[in-house]
């Protein structure tokens, strides 16, 4: 008895040990700022004078302030078209070279090498893609006798630019689907065979629920990153034209940042963090049923 | 039909390959004309980092440059502090990484390796600070840092990386549960500490699952925008992303695409480098680590 019990200390002790970098990581860098970022959302902000608490004005002000509605508006539109899209083109190119085909390795490298120009690089790149004059996108379209929009600089299109930009890093998800693909058992899959099961069926009834701890992952980093899009407004149409590209963090950033309104931009965030608690946990809640846990009979 | 199944397996594998063989042909045209779209883009950022200033104005874009300007490749470096951003955000990628594995493999193993109380609850609370969103977080931390006197210094930007990242953490936990107790039995035996366990058995033995994690934490810092255009601001401390950032503002009345573009490439160099150095334990880490 004094034997496991001092062995459970022990264990205890050396795991408090081991995780002390990141207990005390949390509470300077997540668990103060997130409950001070509460505080100030109550209070009128500047960061040079201190706060004055002023109740829930702040959160009063954003519900009838018409750049708020159209940060969520364009930041729910780029999020519901380009995270099912990516998601969906990911998974495509990882079936398709989940085969044996010549020259795998490549065509493997390839598709990934957009992923690491991500960031203002990769803004930069685009912003002269879509540039109407001389751009590729436009020249490209003009093989098919198709005369292009002015992307970047029409209200219109400034946004699906970005949509359509965003795509070109699939492959960032295509590496994790791979890898998801290779844990499937081809003993599994050898098993359908035999039993007449087609390419199609076995795809929906084996490899798709072996792989959906791997969806459900992709899906939620997805959403969580595209609710925090910046970069892309800042480098290439600073919320423009015409407020298209008025992206929800972006919003935040000028608050806080342009209009020195630290407590009003508190209140963004903490929208944004409920909102993406609720999406979690909502996908969470519904995946339940769907989700396939290797060795977990979770009922 | 029936028969014709069963003999399958046993018979020579020739009739499955002819079955797959049109479907095969499909995926592998499929997969050229993407990859072809794909690398478009990245074929004409070389080609028009390399073009004249005269050039870069043509329409339709020319495929080579009609007169190779390999001088671009000076000239940014002289109209634009290149050479002090790219330093600093080496620096700073540099000893964010270093800090990112010291740190993450440390609390991983103390996750994976202790079962001591209280594991579960820290580490679904880790989880769950992947889902908080760094702009919910950012005045605050703007507000300490800025009380701490770090405005315009890369502290900042380095030192969150000594307390682990989250999505780093995870990982490497995946990894060091994969691996066998009798190692650390056997090294108990021979009477090590609990660090040198860590330190010559674990570690030595998650080289891709480490390497995995160098390479994500150097390209968040190398590409990061928002963290630096906070806390930088004087010019010669900028980092890539914030003075290319710059590059697109309006001082320039046409914005300079083929200069605009040798930053993209020079931008991309380190971590193309690092991915080529790395890859095949970049990739078999993910396989390994699993991301589930």
């Amino acid at each position: 008895m004094f034997v496991i019990k001092s062995e459970s200390r022990r264990q205890t002790f050396y795991m408090y040990l081991f995780i002390s970098p990141w207990l005390v990581g949390f509470l300077i860098f997540a668990l103060y700022p997130i409950l001070s970022s509460l505080y100030y959302s109550f209070t009128d902000y500047d960061i040079i004078h201190p706060p004055q608490f002023i109740g829930l004005a702040n959160y009063t002000e954003m519900f009838h302030n018409e750049l708020f509605w159209r940060s969520v508006k364009v930041t729910l539109r780029y999020t519901f078209i380009s995270v099912p899209v990516q998601l969906l083109l990911g998974l495509g190119f990882a079936l398709l070279l989940h085969q044996t085909l010549p020259w795998r390795g490549f065509f493997r490298t390839a598709m990934y090498f957009p992923s690491m120009v991500s960031g203002v690089a990769m803004s930069l790149l685009w912003y002269w893609i879509f540039n109407p004059q001389i751009g590729l996108f436009n020249y490209m379209l003009s093989w098919f006798g198709i005369q292009g929009p002015a992307w970047l600089m029409n209200p219109d299109t400034a946004l699906y630019a970005l949509i359509i930009m965003s795509l070109w890093t699939a492959g960032s998800g295509m590496i994790l689907f791979l890898a998801g693909l290779q844990g499937v058992p081809a003993s599994l899959i050898e098993a359908a065979n035999l039993d007449g099961a087609g390419r199609f069926r076995i795809f929906l009834n084996i490899t798709l629920p072996m792989i959906s701890p791997v969806l459900l992952f992709q899906l939620i980093m997805g959403l969580i990153d595209s609710f925090q899009v910046f970069t892309q407004a800042f480098v290439m149409t600073q919320g423009g034209p015409n407020y298209s590209t008025w992206f929800y963090v972006y919003n935040l950033y000028t608050s806080a940042f342009k209009e020195y309104r630290a407590g009003y931009s508190s209140a963004l965030a903490w929208v944004l963090l409920i909102v993406v608690m609720l999406f979690t946990a909502v996908i969470m809640r519904l995946s339940r049923r769907y989700v396939h846990y290797e060795g977990g009979s979770r009922r | 039909m029936s028969t014709v199944k069963a003999t399958r397996p046993l018979g020579p594998p020739s009739r499955l390959r002819r079955r797959f063989k049109p479907v095969k042909l499909a995926s592998f045209i499929t997969l050229l004309l993407t990859t072809f779209l794909m690398l478009l883009p990245l074929f004409f950022m070389v080609s028009t980092s390399l073009k004249s200033k005269r050039e870069m104005l043509k329409f339709p874009p020319t495929f080579l440059p009609e007169s190779w300007a390999w001088s671009n490749y000076t000239d940014i470096f002289e109209t634009l502090q290149f050479g002090t951003m790219y330093k600093n955000s080496l620096i700073i990628a540099g000893l964010s990484v270093l800090g990112t594995l010291l740190s993450s493999a440390l609390v991983a193993y103390g996750f994976a390796r202790y079962r001591g109380r209280g594991n579960n609850f820290w580490f679904i609370l880790l989880l769950s600070t992947m889902m908080l969103p760094y702009p919910a977080i950012m005045i605050p931390q703007f507000v300490l840092f800025s009380k701490m006197q770090w405005i315009d210094t890369f502290l900042p930007l380095i030192v969150p990386a000594f307390f682990g990242s989250a999505y780093n953490i995870f990982l490497l936990r995946q990894f060091f549960s994969t691996l066998p107790e009798e190692l650390f039995d056997a090294g108990r035996m021979d009477g090590c500490g609990e660090l040198r366990m860590w330190r010559t058995i674990a570690l030595p033995l998650s080289a891709p699952a480490l390497a995995t994690v160098a390479i994500f934490a150097f390209i968040y810092s190398w590409n990061d925008l928002l963290t630096p255009v906070l806390y930088l601001s004087s010019s010669d401390k900028f980092t890539l992303p914030v003075g290319m950032a710059s590059l697109t503002s309006s001082r320039f009345r046409i914005p300079p695409w083929h200069l605009l573009m040798v930053a993209s490439v020079l931008a991309m160099v380190p971590i193309v480098t690092l991915f080529a150095i790395a890859q095949k334990q970049f990739v078999e880490g993910i396989v390994l680590t699993g991301i589930k």
